[in-house]
């Protein structure tokens, strides 16, 4: 089978739409229990979806962009992604698990060996989000270093462009480290030998020396060389400069046309920068699906009216039935896509026992999992070399 | 009613005491074999799980040391998965204090104890070298006379951010559209010489309120850190006049922070060797002391007090005749047991060379007296007797199990122990409640 498609569903809270959590099917007494994410998960795992995605900040969620508000008509509070995937991890066999993780504040010591150890719980289903956290008060969460004051009313100008390139180099150090790392073992390093008392092979272990702007790492990492090698890398990015980090750094980039003429230039602005790196480019999109056109249009006007607002977002919003989504998504060409269920778990379930059929039938989808998988697996990704080993 | 023991089991993680050429040692970094390990605590109806942390490898010589198992999985993550395939079992994470943020372990601690429904706990270290600290921002620049001073105030700051959601609720009302019962949850500021941050924390209160909280220092400071704010210790004494000497310390220190001696269990690290008879026990620990501690073993150890480079040194002769080096750096990186052994080199060397003497061991017989801590040795009868003795005297309030077959050594004990304490009526036939404050008849705060 020819030009299939890969699938990935953004989870966060009751759903992308901030009146998600008053519809009728919404749980939001639940958004804080292992059940109600295994329930998500397994239900996106029915679908043989590639992966699914789980939100994360270092701080609580706001109506507005870079600063706290007290709203108290929203969902407020959510638990660490890297926790949550874990915690979902062997409860599934199929599905890609990528959370998200905030490289400015959190030490890539730590996250490296934590998306290696979710990979082995996983057997080789791991990935990882990385996103910058740059707002001022999550800054003070940590406060352990200056503010560099980003001023997000000004982002296009110069100099706040130059901040914002100085953060995303930093973010594309982040990834070196935590790269580094995963290859700091290798495969065969644990060698048992009692003839000669080693358990291990130092040869095969690595220091990884590296010596950056931002920090140091020695290495090597504490935790074996994970099941894929190398974890799957994500990012999403809106504008050139988390482009370059997309290119230089990552597998898969998560970018957000709004029409199939964007998609197809912003996929070929990053090969582009790539020069050569594979990486592959999916849209997000937040979707609001039912049967018919109507009826999603009009459950969108509804969730506008619990929210109070019209809900805008750096995605495009589309709302329409699966067979429409599905010829959008032909349409676009695109290698694969983050659908963003508006609503969960309902849009969650037109994604699966919607969408997915619809593809199934227009054989552009799996049917199943194939044995074992892993996720680059999935992706059609080779399980890369390790950097160290000697040839 | 008679004091009640209390029982948990620690995967070992990086050490020499995993016997792992033994052809029943399966993987020590596969989550099947931390699966197998966990629902065989909880067969035993174990309190808790408990992982070690070392955040850089160790060295000797400038080189990895390699003869140990060596690698091991992220501690939150692998406890995580590990809250999917238990439902009882409490999961104790070690987690350093230095190369690390509060607002981060606050989160971190509380997440797991929603997706665990109330089962997690927090063992506080504080390892400060800079050789660990290569691996992360801020290096290794802590002093040593400082590091349980931030590990003080991180664990208020940490609890102040759990503490931070006290009377918020999610109500969610889908009808009148609030979410929680007050705006504004999570706001914190706390200011002193480590930590200057302020905010709001975004993780609503978990089950337990606070996860447990352990400690495993044993300096005065330790001690004393331990008694202030501690729920448990997991100590290194857990001999009967070592233990009970330790058990009286720490809990006299607790009256003076107003808290009763019920407030902090004492709970040591203990291994376990089993047999059909007592005299096969004895003949088993034997076998698996020279397993753990191999010829290169021994040398290696004897490399860490004498400080010096002994590869071409018999071990299967007497100890070096010259003394041990105490100028220069030490030999060994990584490893806390060394600073015991750089005390007083000299005096211990002359200590274990007297009894070497009048005991005629080798230099490997030697390593193997001094290293061996097999705690409880005997048919599970004369185990469950022990056990039971030690906690009614009070040398602890039970015992982390440390078994040396990963993962598979604790089926025996909780095949064959277990119900020898069930029967003596010291030890539970069922869980006390759903939370792991509930198993160790800790408060809630
Ligand atoms: C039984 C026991 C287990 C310990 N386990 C660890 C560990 O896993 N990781 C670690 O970094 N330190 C560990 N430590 C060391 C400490 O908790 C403590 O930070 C260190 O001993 C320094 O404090 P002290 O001077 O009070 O002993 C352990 C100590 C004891 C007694």
């Amino acid at each position: 089978m020819t030009d299939e498609l890969h699938l990935g569903v953004a989870l966060d809270g009751a759903g992308w739409h901030p009146g998600a959590w008053r519809r009728p099917q919404a749980r939001p007494h639940d958004l804080f229990s292992p059940r109600y994410w295994a329930d998500l998960v397994l239900e996106a795992e029915r679908g043989h979806l590639d992966l699914v995605t789980f939100e994360d900040a270092l701080n609580l969620q706001s109506d507005q962009l870079g600063a706290q508000d007290d709203r108290n008509d929203r969902v407020q509070g959510r638990l660490d992604a890297v926790l949550i995937a874990a915690r979902v991890a062997p409860l599934t066999t199929g599905i890609g698990l990528v959370p998200t993780v905030i490289a400015t504040h959190t030490e890539p010591f730590h996250i490296s060996k934590a998306i290696a150890t979710l990979d082995f719980a996983a057997r080789g289903r791991a990935g990882v989000r990385v996103q910058l956290g740059l707002w001022p008060h999550a800054f003070r969460h940590f406060g352990r270093r200056e503010v560099p004051a980003f001023d997000l009313s000004r982002i296009g100008e110069p100099d706040q462009q130059r901040l914002l390139a100085e953060y995303f180099d930093e973010g594309a150090d982040y990834v070196e480290v935590v790269r580094r790392l995963w290859d700091s073992w290798e495969d065969d390093a644990e060698i048992r030998d009692v003839a000669t008392g080693r358990f291990v092979d130092r040869d095969k272990l690595h220091y990884i020396d590296f010596e950056g702007r931002w920090f140091s790492v020695k290495g090597p990492s504490i935790t074996p060389r994970p099941p894929q090698g190398q974890p799957l890398v994500t990012a999403l990015g809106h504008q050139e400069i988390p482009y370059q980090l997309i290119a230089r750094a990552t597998d898969l980039g998560f970018v957000t046309p709004n029409s199939a003429a964007e998609a197809a230039a912003t996929s070929s602005r990053i090969a582009e920068l790539a020069a050569g790196r594979a990486v592959s480019v999916w849209a997000d999109l937040v979707v609001v699906l039912d049967d018919t056109e109507q009826a999603a249009r009009d459950r969108l006007a509804n969730l506008n009216e619990l929210a109070g607002v019209e809900y805008t977002s750096d995605a495009k919003i589309f709302a329409g039935t699966p067979a429409q989504l599905a010829d959008l998504l032909q349409e676009w060409d695109l290698t694969g896509y983050r659908l963003r269920p508006a609503e969960l778990p309902h849009d969650l379930t037109q994604i699966t026992r919607g969408l997915v059929p619809e593809l199934q039938r227009r054989g552009v989808f799996r049917t199943e999992y194939p044995s074992n998988p892993t996720l680059r697996g999935l992706l059609g990704l080779e399980r890369p070399a390790n950097r160290y080993t000697s040839a | 009613m008679v004091k009640q023991v209390h029982l948990a089991a620690h995967f070992p993680g990086v050490n020499n005491t995993t016997v792992w050429s033994d052809p029943a040692a399966g993987s020590h970094i596969e989550f099947d074999s931390f699966k197998r390990f966990a629902q065989t605590a909880e067969r035993g109806f174990f309190d808790f799980l408990f992982l070690a942390e070392g955040l850089r490898l160790r060295e000797q010589k400038g080189r990895i040391y390699d003869l140990d198992v060596v690698g091991r999985p992220d501690t939150f993550t692998v406890l995580a998965a590990l809250a999917a395939v238990t439902e009882h079992l409490g999961l104790t994470g070690t987690i350093n204090s230095t190369f690390n943020e509060p607002y981060e372990v606050a989160r971190q601690f509380a997440s797991l104890d929603h997706l665990s429904q109330g089962r997690a706990a927090w063992n506080v270290v504080t390892s400060w070298d800079r050789f660990t600290g290569e691996n992360f921002r801020r290096g290794g620049y802590l002093a040593q006379e400082d590091r349980y001073e931030r590990a003080r105030t991180f664990l208020q700051t940490v609890n102040e951010l759990w503490d931070s959601w006290s009377g918020v609720s999610v109500v969610a009302d889908k009808e009148s559209g609030r979410f929680l019962s007050e705006a504004g949850p999570g706001r914190f500021r706390h200011e002193d010489r480590f930590f200057d941050i302020e905010g709001q924390f975004n993780v609503p209160r978990s089950p337990q309120g606070r996860p447990v909280i352990f400690q495993a220092g044993d300096s005065e400071d330790g001690r004393e850190f331990a008694a202030q704010g501690a729920d448990a210790i997991f100590s290194r004494y857990a001999t009967l006049t070592e233990g009970k000497a330790f058990y009286e310390d720490v809990k006299g220190r607790l009256a003076k922070y107003g808290r009763s001696r019920d407030d902090l269990l004492i709970l040591p690290a203990a291994s376990f060797v089993l047999g059909d008879t007592d005299a096969e026990a004895e003949e088993l620990a034997h076998q698996v002391r020279r397993a753990q501690v191999s010829p290169q073993t021994a040398r290696n150890f004897l490399e860490q007090l004498w400080n010096t480079d002994l590869a071409d040194f018999d071990v299967d002769g007497p100890l070096p005749s010259f003394d041990p080096a105490v100028e220069g750096d030490l030999i060994s990186k990584g490893r806390a047991s060394v600073r015991q052994l750089a005390k007083d080199p000299v005096a211990l060397a002359n200590e274990w060379r007297a009894k070497a003497e009048a005991e005629k061991l080798s230099a490997r017989d030697l390593v193997i007296e001094v290293t061996g801590r097999q705690t409880f040795i005997g048919a599970p009868a004369t185990v469950a007797d022990r056990i039971d003795e030690f906690v009614q005297q009070d040398v602890s309030d039970g015992f982390i199990l440390v078994p040396h077959i990963t993962p598979d050594g604790l089926a025996p004990f909780v095949d064959q122990v277990v119900p020898l304490l069930q029967e003596k009526g010291v030890y539970r036939t069922e869980y006390d409640g759903t939370t792991l404050r509930d198993n160790l008849g800790l408060k809630y705060p």
